[in-house]
C-alpha cells in the first residue's frame, strides 16, 4: 500500500542568515518503507526524530529532496493529487473552526474532495453516527473537550473514505479514556479494510497499537519489524538492578557482572541503578546476587521484566526513549 | 470549472464565519466615519483656491480618497487571518484535499472584496447626507475599481502573511509598506496642492492612478483619461498580485 525507498528531506538552518554558509539540517535520511494493506503501522521514536516529517511527506504536505515513494498505486512525485484523493491525513493539532460545528467540517470536508453538496450532507450524517459525535456535532468546536475534538479530526480525515490513513501523534495530550477511544477507532477502520500509519512517542501505542512499528532516530529507520518480533531480537529477559546509592558503586558493580557468562548486555543506569539484559533471568538472578555479595556490593532491589520497546531502542541507539 | 467550484466552496465558509462575527461591519465604519465628521470639513477651506466652493465639493474629493484607503488598509491587513487559520492548522487540513491550492486564495480574496464593498457602501450612504452627489453608472465603476484595489491589497497580504512568521513581525511590515503607499496616492488631500517632486514620485505608485480615476468619477467625469488608467493600473496590478501570492502559497511548505 506504501512503498518508499531513500525518502529524505532537509532544511536549512534560518539561524545563520546571510553570513555565508547556511548549514542544512537532515531531517530525514534515507527512509525505505513497506506497508501492507489493512496494517496499523507506526513510526516511534522521541521528539525530533523525523516522525512527523516523513508523515508530511508522505501526505503532500512537504516536497522531499529525493527517493521514491507510491503510496496506494499513485506517485509521490509525480501524482500528488492522486496521492491526496487516495488518503486522509489527520495533524496533530487538527485543524477545525472555532466558531463553526462538526457537521458543518464535515459537510465542507466532503466537499472539499469533491463531493456534491446532498451527498456531502449524508456523508457528514454518517460521519456523526459512526464517530458518536451526535451529541454535541451541532455546537460550534471551540466547545469540545479534548477527547470530542480528537474524535472530529479523525472523522474529518476519514471523510472521503481514503485507502490510506495518517495519523501524527494521535492520542498526545488525551486522557486515558479518549485514548483508548481512538485506539478503538483506529481499529475500527482497519477491519473496514483502512491502512493506518500512525507516529507516537508512546512505548505503549506503539506496542499495543500498531501491527508492524518502524523505530526512527535521527532521521532513520533503526528497527523495524512486529513488536514481538522487534522485543525478540532482544535477549530473553531484562533485568533492573537497583543498588545502594553510593559513590562509585553503580560503576563497580558494573565492572563485577560484566564478565559474567550468561549476560548479554549492561547498561548503568545514572548513580544507582543497571539494566542487564541475559537470557534466563529466573536462572541468573541468584548467580548475580552472589557475584555482586562477593565484591562486597549490596543490591536495594531486583526486578524481572520481559523487554520493551525502549529496551529495542536502547539496544539500537545507546539512549532510553522514555529519557530522551 | 473546479476552480470556480473550489473557490465558490471557500468563499461560502469564509462568509459563513464573518457573519458570525459581525463587529468587523462596526469596526470598518467607526473610523472612516470619524474622518468624515471630523477631518473632510477642513477641506472646504484648503481646497477652496483650486475652485471647491462648497462641502459637497470637499466630499467630492475627499470620500473616494477615504474609500480608497479603506481598501488599501482593509486589504493589506488581511494576512492576519490568514495567519491565524495557518497557525490553527486549517489551511494544511485542506491542503491535504485535492482542492484547488488557487481557490484557497481566490475564496478568501474575495471575502475580503465582499467585506470591503459592503464598508465601501454604507460609507457612501452615510456620506449623501453631507452633501456628495454621484450618479449611479459613475459610482458602480468606482466600486468596480475599489473591488479590483481590495482583491490585489489581499493577495498582497497574504503573500506577506506566508513570508512572515508571526503576528509580530506582521503588523510592522504592514504599516511600513501601506503608510508610504497612502501618503503618496494623495487621500487625505489631493497631490494636486502638493510640489512637483512630489508629484512625480507619486506617478510611480499604482494606488495614485486608483484614486485620480476614482475621483475623476466621484465628480462626474466618466470619460477622463484618469478613469481608463487608473482601471488599467489596477487590473494589471492585482493579476500581478494574484498570481504572485498563489506562486507563494502553492510552493511554501507550511
Amino acid at each position: 500500500m506504501i512503498e518508499t525507498t531513500g525518502l529524505r528531506k532537509s532544511y536549512r538552518k534560518k539561524t545563520s542568515r546571510k553570513s555565508g554558509e547556511s548549514p542544512t539540517v537532515d531531517a530525514v535520511r534515507g527512509i525505505d518503507l513497506s506497508v501492507s494493506a489493512g496494517e496499523i503501522y507506526g513510526f516511534l521514536g522521541p521528539n525530533g526524530a523525523g516522525k512527523t516529517t516523513t508523515l508530511r511527506m508522505l501526505a503532500t504536505l512537504i516536497r522531499p529532496d529525493g527517493g521514491r515513494a507510491g503510496i496506494a498505486g499513485a506517485d509521490l512525485f509525480t501524482d500528488p493529487a492522486g496521492v491526496r484523493r487516495r488518503i486522509g491525513y489527520v495533524a496533530q493539532g487538527g485543524g477545525t473552526t472555532d466558531t463553526v460545528s462538526a457537521r458543518e467540517e464535515l459537510v465542507l470536508q466532503a466537499r472539499m474532495y469533491g463531493a456534491a453538496k446532498a451527498r456531502a450532507v449524508q456523508a457528514a450524517e454518517g460521519a456523526l453516527k459512526a464517530f458518536d459525535l451526535a451529541d454535541f456535532g451541532d455546537r460550534p468546536c471551540a466547545t469540545y473537550s479534548g477527547g470530542q475534538r480528537r474524535r472530529v479530526d479523525i472523522a474529518l480525515g476519514v471523510i472521503h473514505e481514503p485507502r490510506v490513513l495518517f495519523l501524527d501523534e494521535p492520542t498526545v495530550g488525551l486522557d486515558p479514556a479518549s485514548r483508548a477511544y481512538v485506539w478503538e477507532e483506529i481499529r475500527r477502520l482497519r477491519t473496514e479494510g483502512m491502512t493506518v500509519v500512525v507516529t507516537t512517542h508512546y512505548l505503549d501505542e506503539a506496542d499495543a497499537l500498531c501491527d508492524r512499528v518502524a523505530i526512527v532516530d535521527h532521521g532513520q529507520v533503526v528497527a523495524e519489524g512486529t513488536p514481538e518480533a522487534l522485543k525478540r531480537e532482544i535477549s530473553g529477559d531484562v533485568v533492573l538492578v537497583g543498588l545502594e546509592p553510593g559513590e562509585g558503586v553503580a560503576k563497580r558493580a558494573a565492572e563485577v557482572l560484566r564478565p559474567q557468562p550468561y549476560l548479554h548486555r549492561l547498561e548503568v543506569q545514572g548513580e544507582d541503578g543497571l539494566r542487564l539484559y541475559l537470557e534466563d533471568g529466573a536462572a541468573a538472578i541468584p548467580q548475580l546476587l552472589r557475584a555482586l555479595d562477593g565484591a562486597g556490593v549490596t543490591p536495594g532491589t531486583v526486578r524481572l521484566q520481559r523487554p520493551s520497546l525502549d529496551d529495542v531502542f536502547l539496544a539500537r541507539t545507546g539512549r532510553s526513549l522514555q529519557q530522551s | 470549472m473546479k476552480l470556480a467550484r473550489d473557490t465558490w466552496l471557500v468563499f461560502q465558509r469564509q462568509v459563513l464565519l464573518m457573519i458570525r462575527t459581525p463587529i468587523w461591519i462596526a469596526v470598518g465604519i467607526i473610523q472612516p466615519v470619524f474622518y468624515l465628521l471630523l477631518f473632510a470639513p477642513l477641506l472646504k477651506k484648503v481646497l477652496a483656491p483650486d475652485g471647491a466652493g462648497s462641502y459637497a465639493d470637499a466630499y467630492q474629493v475627499y470620500v473616494p480618497g477615504l474609500l480608497a484607503v479603506l481598501c488599501i488598509f482593509g486589504g493589506l491587513f488581511t494576512g492576519f487571518s490568514l495567519l491565524g487559520e495557518l497557525k490553527a492548522g486549517i489551511i494544511e487540513r485542506s491542503r491535504v484535499t485535492p482542492v484547488s491550492r488557487l481557490a484557497l486564495l481566490l475564496g478568501r480574496a474575495l471575502r475580503e472584496m465582499v467585506a470591503l464593498l459592503v464598508q465601501a457602501v454604507l460609507i457612501t450612504l452615510i456620506a449623501l447626507p453631507f452633501g456628495l452627489r454621484v450618479s449611479p453608472l459613475n459610482l458602480l465603476l468606482a466600486y468596480l475599481l475599489l473591488g479590483l484595489l481590495a482583491l490585489m491589497t489581499s493577495a498582497i497580504s497574504f503573500g506577506i502573511a506566508l513570508m512572515v512568521p508571526t503576528d509580530a513581525a506582521m503588523a510592522p511590515v504592514v504599516n511600513t509598506i501601506a503608510q508610504p503607499i497612502a501618503l503618496l496616492s494623495g487621500v487625505l488631500l489631493p497631490l494636486t496642492l502638493a510640489p512637483h517632486w512630489l508629484q512625480q514620485t507619486a506617478r510611480w505608485n499604482p494606488f495614485y492612478w486608483a484614486v485620480e480615476g476614482m475621483r475623476a468619477l466621484f465628480s462626474g467625469h466618466v470619460g477622463d483619461s484618469s478613469v481608463w488608467q487608473g482601471l488599467l493600473v489596477v487590473v494589471v496590478m492585482t493579476v500581478l498580485s494574484v498570481y504572485w501570492s498563489a506562486r507563494l502559497f502553492s510552493t511554501r511548505v507550511r
